[in-house]
This record gives structure tokens, sequence and C-alpha cells, in this order.
């Protein structure tokens, strides 16, 4: 392998874990609701959207960076979760109805009207919010003068991954340390012992549609600045995050976590190597071969592995 | 202290508890027992709430338990040690007692309260940071016996603490059941193994099909001649 070949496989998977980080705090997102509603919330991507707009306002109309934006529309998320939760999803809930899964069937309607609503507003333009630093990027040969390798790193993708790793990590804190994040992972792992516990499910319910919402608009803010905005770009990510959740296994953190990094990897090494519109297709392909080869994800992986099987 | 009082319960249309009462007083351990399906561990999800009756009172400490959300009545001073045990397989050991101590008093001397479970429990001090799934039944029978324990409860409810696990695992949990009752708790159990039950009872209820058929002292039902031929196989 010549030092160029090697330089574009080694760019290719950094940029393939910057990705990954990203996609992970999505399917984080969608994989904790999943965890204690046990449904796919399919308006995930669409919440996403929801959030990139209130930051891309923020920046055109009060210059506010993008990411300062995610102060704004994380708690803006949350309680959009938790409204979804309360007056749509629980009455929802409640009522027996023919379809046993009407609960997921209602956040793709959720989200048909959120993607319609920005398209209203906003139009179907694409989108950006030019910050300066956009392009800004740091080299390797500029700290190593004879590295035998020359990689960037692009400032906002960087700066995007780290707090992605810094929200997890608040998030794995929330989840093992504190009582309320205890419960949580008490209401997905057997709701009827917790509730003997003295944990008010339905309440748990809606902080965790909240928790969840409110990390994928933070996703959001941190994509906005090296993306692009369109009203439809929700379904896209609902999809990415649908995948990475099935990926992970259905409700591991840790999964999520992993799926969320293999996605970014494979989808940057074939954009590399075979072409960016292939992107999808890898996508897929990974998506039917989990289902097909490791029904249960890289969660089960992990259990067997644990338990000495 | 525990006051049932012709309750009738059904899931969906199909009633299963036909208007039981019993009481249990404080410092007694009470035993239901029956076969599968007489509906014991109906009775004792309708006690803790997870399930409404359709007619009847339940009271405890004097307080009609009807308006009290299932989640609250841990805090009241009851706990139930569920059937199959229903820990939270993929947390720590620790952090399932901590699961028992959420609320009230019961938060506030947690680690205490903790230190007395480990003393009745040493394998557990050994395996506090094991994932609960990972334990042997009779390990995990222990954690849920001092989930329970971790609310500081003033009633104490076991549904089938001994089911699948191998004879002297069961005699075990009967000795900490003993031992906890010496400690003034009051204890309702739920049981098929009906020899051992009958023998720490102080009074029993006799279930069948949804109804009580007998009660009296467990002594008294151990040899009364039916329950000698229905459930000791004598």
């Amino acid at each position: 392998m010549s030092s160029i070949q090697l330089e574009v496989l080694l760019q290719t998977l950094i940029s393939g874990i910057l990705l990954g980080g990203l996609y992970a705090l999505i399917g984080i997102g969608m994989t904790i609701i999943m965890g204690v509603m046990k449904i796919i919330n399919l308006a995930h991507g669409e919440l996403m959207m929801v959030a990139m707009y209130i930051a891309y306002v923020l920046f055109s109309a009060f210059h506010i960076d993008p990411y300062l934006s995610i102060l704004v529309a994380a708690p803006a998320l949350f309680l959009l979760g938790v409204a979804i939760q309360k007056f749509l999803i629980n009455p929802v809930l409640r009522v027996e109805a023919i379809i046993p899964e009407n609960q997921v069937i209602l956040t793709v309607g959720i989200g048909m009207v959120l993607a319609n609503l920005a398209t209203i507003i906003f139009q179907s333009d694409y989108r950006q919010t030019p910050v300066p630093y956009a392009t800004k990027a740091w080299y390797l040969r500029d700290y190593w003068k004879d590295s035998p390798v020359d990689i960037s790193l692009s400032l906002p993708w960087t700066v995007s991954f780290t707090v992605a790793l810094l929200i997890t990590a608040g998030l794995w804190f929330f989840l093992t340390r504190t009582d309320t994040g205890k419960s949580i992972r008490a209401t997905a792992q057997d709701l009827d012992a917790a509730q003997l516990m003295g944990v008010n499910v339905q309440r748990m319910r809606v902080i965790t549609f909240g928790i969840g919402s409110a990390l994928v608009g933070t996703a959001g803010c941190l994509f906005i600045p090296i993306y692009y905005i369109y009203p439809d770009i929700g379904g896209q990510f609902t999809l990415i995050s649908f995948v990475i959740t099935i990926l992970g296994g259905l409700g591991s953190t840790v999964g999520a976590i992993i799926g969320g990094l293999i996605l970014g990897i494979f989808e940057s090494l074939t954009a590399t190597y075979i072409g960016m519109g292939w992107a999808p297709v890898g996508r897929f392909m990974i998506f039917v071969a989990v289902l097909i080869f490791i029904p249960g994800g890289v969660a089960s992986l992990l259990r067997s592995r644990k338990l000495g099987k | 202290m525990l006051e049932v009082r012709n309750i009738d319960v059904s899931y969906g249309d199909v009633q299963v508890i036909w208007d039981i009462s019993f009481n249990v007083k404080q410092g007694e351990v009470v035993a239901l027992i029956g076969a599968n399906g007489a509906g014991k561990s109906t009775t004792l999800k309708t006690v803790s709430g997870l399930l409404r009756p359709r007619n009847g009172t339940i009271m405890f400490n004097n307080e009609d338990l009807g308006p009290v959300e299932s989640f609250h009545r841990i805090e009241r001073g009851m706990a139930l040690c569920p059937e199959a045990r229903r820990l939270f397989v993929e947390m720590t050991v620790e952090e399932n007692l901590d699961m028992g101590s959420l609320r009230g008093d019961a938060k506030r001397k947690r680690a205490q309260t903790k230190e007395m479970v480990f003393a009745l429990f040493p394998r557990l001090s050994e395996r506090r940071k094991q994932l609960a799934g990972t334990l042997s039944g009779g390990e995990q029978q222990m954690v849920a016996i001092g989930r329970g324990l971790m609310s500081l409860p003033k009633l104490l409810m076991f549904d089938e603490p001994s089911l699948g696990l191998a004879p002297i695992l069961v005699r075990e949990i009967f000795d900490v059941i003993r031992k906890i009752r010496s400690e003034g708790a009051t204890v309702l159990i739920v049981e098929q193994n009906v020899k051992q039950t009958l023998a720490i009872a102080d009074r029993a209820y006799v279930l069948e099909h949804g109804k009580v058929s007998m009660q009296g002292t467990g002594k008294d039902l151990l040899s009364d001649p039916h329950v000698k031929t229905a459930y000791l196989g004598m």
C-alpha cells in the first residue's frame, strides 16, 4: 500500500468515527425510547429536523452559533417530546385498537405533520448556517513535520463529535448513578417490578420520551454546522436511527453507541471506495445482514460474552 | 394490619377471584395455599395494586387502598417479592437493592439497610457488582427478598419464594423467612410448597377455584384430612 492509499484509508476511518459518534447520539435517543416504551419512534428524525430549524432560525435571525443553540433546542425538544408522549401517545396506548402497534403508526403521522409544517413555514429550500469555521481543519503535518502520512481533522466535525461524546457520558452517568436514571432502566427491564418498587412508570415514560427527543435535538444542532437542512431531512435520519437501534440490539445504549460507530465507518468506507451515492445502499445491506445473522444485535453478542456462553 | 374484604378480581371478562376475605394481624405469618390457578398470585397482585379489584375493599393500617396508586403502596409499608423474582436482570445486585429504597424513609436509610441485607445474605455482598441476571436461582431469590427488605416494610409479601429452587435452597429461604419474622416483621406468603409453609405459618387460608375454602392455624390445617389428601399427598 502506498502512502497515499494509506492516507486515504486513515482519513476515511477518521471521518467514519466522527460521523459514527453523531449517529450514536441519534441512535441512543431512539433506543432509550424503544427500551422504556417498547415502541419504535418513527418521528425521531423529524424531531431532529425541528431542532435543526430552531438552530437555523437562531443563527439567521440572531447570529447565535449553532453549538450554543443546543441550550435552546434541547430543552425545547424535551418539552416537545413530553407533550407528544403525554397528549398523543398515552391516550392511544389506552385505546384497544385493531392494530396492535397503533402507537408506532401514530409516530409516523406525527413525523408527517412536523415535516409538512416545516415545509409551510420554511419552504422546501435547502438551507445552511454558514459558520466562519466551517472549513477550518487541523493538519497532522502542522504538528509533526516528518509524518509519513498527512491527515486532517475538520474543526466543526471534531467539535460536534466531542460534544456528542460528552453528552453520551453525561447520559451514562444519569442512567447509572441517579435514582431517576435507574428507575428508567428498571422500567425498561420489568414494568411491573418497577411499579412494585415505587416507580411511577407513567412519569418515567414521559421523561424518557423527553430525554430521547432532547438527545436527537442536540444531535440536530451538532449536525447543522456541517450539513444542510430541508423539511424532509427527517425521514433519512429516522431510517438511520432505526438501523442503529436494530444493529445495536433493541433498547441497548451501549449497543447503540457501537451500532452508530459501525454504521458511520461503513458509510464512510462506501463513500470513499464505491461512491457517495452508495452510502444508503450500504446502510441497508448492514440492516438486512444484521437481521439475518445477528438478530439480537450487538447487545446480544455482548451479553453472551458476559454470561460466558 | 391488612384486611381484605370481599374482593372480586377479573382479567378482562374472566373472573378469577370470587368474594375473598382474609386478614393479617401485626406480627403474624399468614399463608395462602392452594393449587395452580387457585388465585393465590392474583390475590397478592391485587393487594399490591398491580390489579384492581372489581368489588370489595383492601384496608392497610386502617387506610382504604382503593385510591392509592400501586407505586405509592411500597411507601405505606408493603413490599412484594413477586413470583419468579422479577429482578432487574441487567442491573447489578447493588442497583437492584437500591431500587427497593426509592422513596421516603427507606431512601434516607439506604446505606444502613443495605449493610443489614448484606449481613443477612453474605453471598450477595461478594456479588454486589455482578449483574443480577448472571446469578443462580437461589441467589436471585435472595436479591428479591433483599430488595423487598430495602423498603423497610411493615408487611412483607412473598409470592412462591421456593419456586424452581433445589430442596436445600428451599430450606435456606424458609430459614430466612423465619429470621425475618423473628425480627418482628409481618409476613404474607403464597406457596405451593404446602408442608413447609404450614410449618412456619401462624394461620393459613386454603384457596380453591378463586374462593377461600378453608382457614385455620398452620397446625390444624397440617392435620386436616382434606388438606392431607389434596396437598400433602398423604
